[in-house]
């Protein structure tokens, strides 16, 4: 660089570049920090999750036949429908609802005294620990109610748990929905729920399908509200009245277990609940995209 | 609702004209064949018809409790553009959104006073709003079509997003007046193979026109233009400006703009405003030539502004 360089007293000295590349560094440190954990995470429910997949894995329920040496363990069927059910259960209560509350905080309730008391407690709600949520509808449904555990209490402490993670992600993405497009309906001589309905929600829509799927992910992955509501049992059934078997807490009955088969099948069955929720995830996205014009 | 029997979304025409012939932007081309379809009795809107003026009457507007509209008294007559000029901030475009009831969507604003179209006061208890915005259409600063809806559906949402549950428009009835709009509003030769594309996808110009076809789609009395170019470029603005020309036939119009070389061209009448007050009103060519009010003079010489 010399004086004649017409960008001379504009270019960079090499104290700055310096500086430059070392927050560049520091900057990818992090990231490749925050990414080993992730790759150890699925290396090892890879490794160790792998091996114990099968076919009768899938297709098999647990015999409970656990003892030591025993070589007919069975599969993970139950748990699998198990959670489906449950999850699927408590996705239709709390994503109505939550996608509702939502709309009534940003189209209705905007900055009243209201709302802002419902945000409030919706935060308070988000920070509760899940075990609580199982631990009110135990106390509720089934000590209240000298009734016994099943499936559906299950799927109402799950509920409860998506409950704030939905009208919280909901809302983020209603108010990014620009006000021009609200108002240019409504000058159009709209009613105020035909430009939700038509407008401010589709406009919404792949966004608030991402805060849907966290909230489930969250949910289906949830061992504590489930133990003392929908319990544990061996064999599939499809009546949500029942005791009803489930991913999570299938894991934490196996993996507690002596025998080295059992936890293995812990293993294989966290391995099958990030897999089902990594093709929810996927789902979700082609079908959000498609459905979007733009 | 009780707006007046004129409103009727239905009014048959009046004066019967050649779609074509006005909906031509420029008179230069050829003029394109006339679609076999709808009968004439239910050619979607009548190209001239006396449309509705609007008077204001003490109008106050507040943002919580800072007045931004200090008592405005004026008129503007049916079939005529009026054109509203004043420096930022002096309460313009406040004011024209108190007209169709859309101030008050803002947290805390509220309006006092009058808006009469024509003998109806639109803040009369007894109104509904969507029926005051049916009759009012407006279009905004920044062209902002609809993101989730092609072309067509863009037009078309206004009849689906005001459709009564017994009165549903049937899907012929939707198309014709979807293309009779596209045609008012200069842009059918532009976009007629393009129909399911997103409207967002248009360029600018074409974006807006699409915005005033949406709202001529429901045969609005009134529209509101909110500085309508101040985001396109002089062809784009040019071609909103001829069109403003040729929808006074049948809608009356107010237009508030920056541009005074944009008021003189277009506007019959022209408003300047001032702190929340009208200063003066009267024929454009007056306004800009030999303004009775001195403060008009300085705004419209440059002095300040």
């Amino acid at each position: 660089m010399n004086a004649s360089d017409p960008l001379h007293r504009y270019g960079l000295t090499p104290a700055r570049k310096r500086r430059d590349r070392i927050a560049r560094g520091s900057i990818l440190a992090g990231t490749i920090l925050a990414l080993i954990p992730l790759a150890l995470i699925v290396y090892y429910l890879l490794r160790k999750g792998l091996g114990s997949w099968s076919w009768s894995f899938f297709t098999t329920d647990p015999t409970g036949n656990t003892f030591f040496g025993s070589s007919n363990i069975g599969g993970i069927k139950s748990a699998i429908l198990g959670t489906t059910e449950i999850v699927a259960l408590a996705s239709v209560i709390a994503i109505p609802i939550g996608i509702g509350v939502a709309v009534w905080l940003v189209e209705y309730g905007r900055a009243s005294w209201f709302a802002n008391t419902v945000r409030f407690f919706v935060d308070v709600l988000t920070g509760v620990p899940s075990i609580i949520f199982g631990l009110f509808i135990y106390i509720a449904l089934i000590v209240g109610t000298g009734s016994s555990y099943a499936g559906y209490k299950g799927s109402l402490a799950l509920a409860l748990l998506m409950l704030p993670v939905v009208i919280r992600s909901a809302e983020v993405v209603l108010l990014l929905v620009p006000a021009a497009l609200r108002e240019s309906a409504l000058a159009l001589g709209a009613p105020r729920w035909r430009v939700i309905f038509s407008i401010v929600l589709p406009t919404a829509l792949p966004g608030m399908v991402t805060g849907v799927l966290l909230a489930i992910a969250r949910a289906a992955g949830e061992t504590a509200p489930l133990l003392f509501t929908a319990a544990y049992t061996h064999n599939t059934n499809f009546s949500l009245g029942q005791f009803m078997n489930s991913l999570p807490v299938q894991i934490y009955n196996d993996v507690t277990s002596p025998t080295t088969s059992v936890v293995n099948r812990a293993w294989g069955a966290a391995l099958t609940l990030v897999a089902m929720i990594l093709v929810l995830n996927l789902i979700a996205r082609v079908v959000s995209r498609r459905s979007r014009l733009v | 609702m009780t707006l007046p029997p004129s409103t009727n979304l239905s009014t048959p025409g009046t004066t019967e004209m050649e779609p074509d012939e006005i909906a031509e932007p420029s008179p230069a081309r050829a003029p394109v064949p006339p679609r076999p379809g709808p009968s004439a009795a239910d050619r979607p809107v009548a190209l001239t018809k006396p449309g509705l003026g609007v008077r204001l009457k003490g109008l106050r507007a507040f943002y919580g409790e800072a007045e931004q509209v200090k008592g405005v008294d004026l008129d503007f007559r049916a079939n005529e553009v009026t054109a509203i000029i004043g420096p930022s901030g002096c309460g313009k475009s406040t004011m024209v959104r108190c007209i169709n009831r859309m101030h008050e969507e803002i947290p805390d604003a509220r309006a006092e006073g009058r808006v009469l179209l024509d003998e109806l006061d639109v803040y009369d208890p007894s109104v509904d709003v969507v029926a005051v915005r049916r009759a009012i259409g407006m279009v905004f600063q920044k062209p902002n079509p609809f993101p989730t809806m092609s072309v067509f559906d863009n037009v078309a949402a206004g009849l689906r997003l005001t459709a009564q549950g017994r009165g549903r428009r049937s899907k012929a009835d939707q198309q014709s007046k979807v293309e009779a709009a596209l045609r008012s509003a200069g842009l059918w030769e532009e976009v007629a193979e393009r129909l399911h594309e997103p409207g967002s996808g248009l360029s600018g110009g074409q974006q807006q026109r699409l915005c005033i076809a949406r709202s001529l789609a429901v045969d609005p009395e009134v529209i509101l233009m909110d500085e309508p170019c101040s985001a396109l470029d002089p062809i784009a603005t040019l071609k909103i400006e001829e069109l403003i020309g040729q929808l006074k036939t049948r809608v009356t119009i107010v237009i508030v703009t920056h541009n005074m070389q944009q008021a003189a061209r277009v506007a019959d009448r022209t408003a300047f405003m001032l702190d929340g007050r009208l200063v003066e009103v009267g024929p454009t060519d007056e306004i800009f030539t030999t303004p009775t009010d001195p403060r008009t003079e300085e705004y419209v010489t440059g002095k300040f502004g």
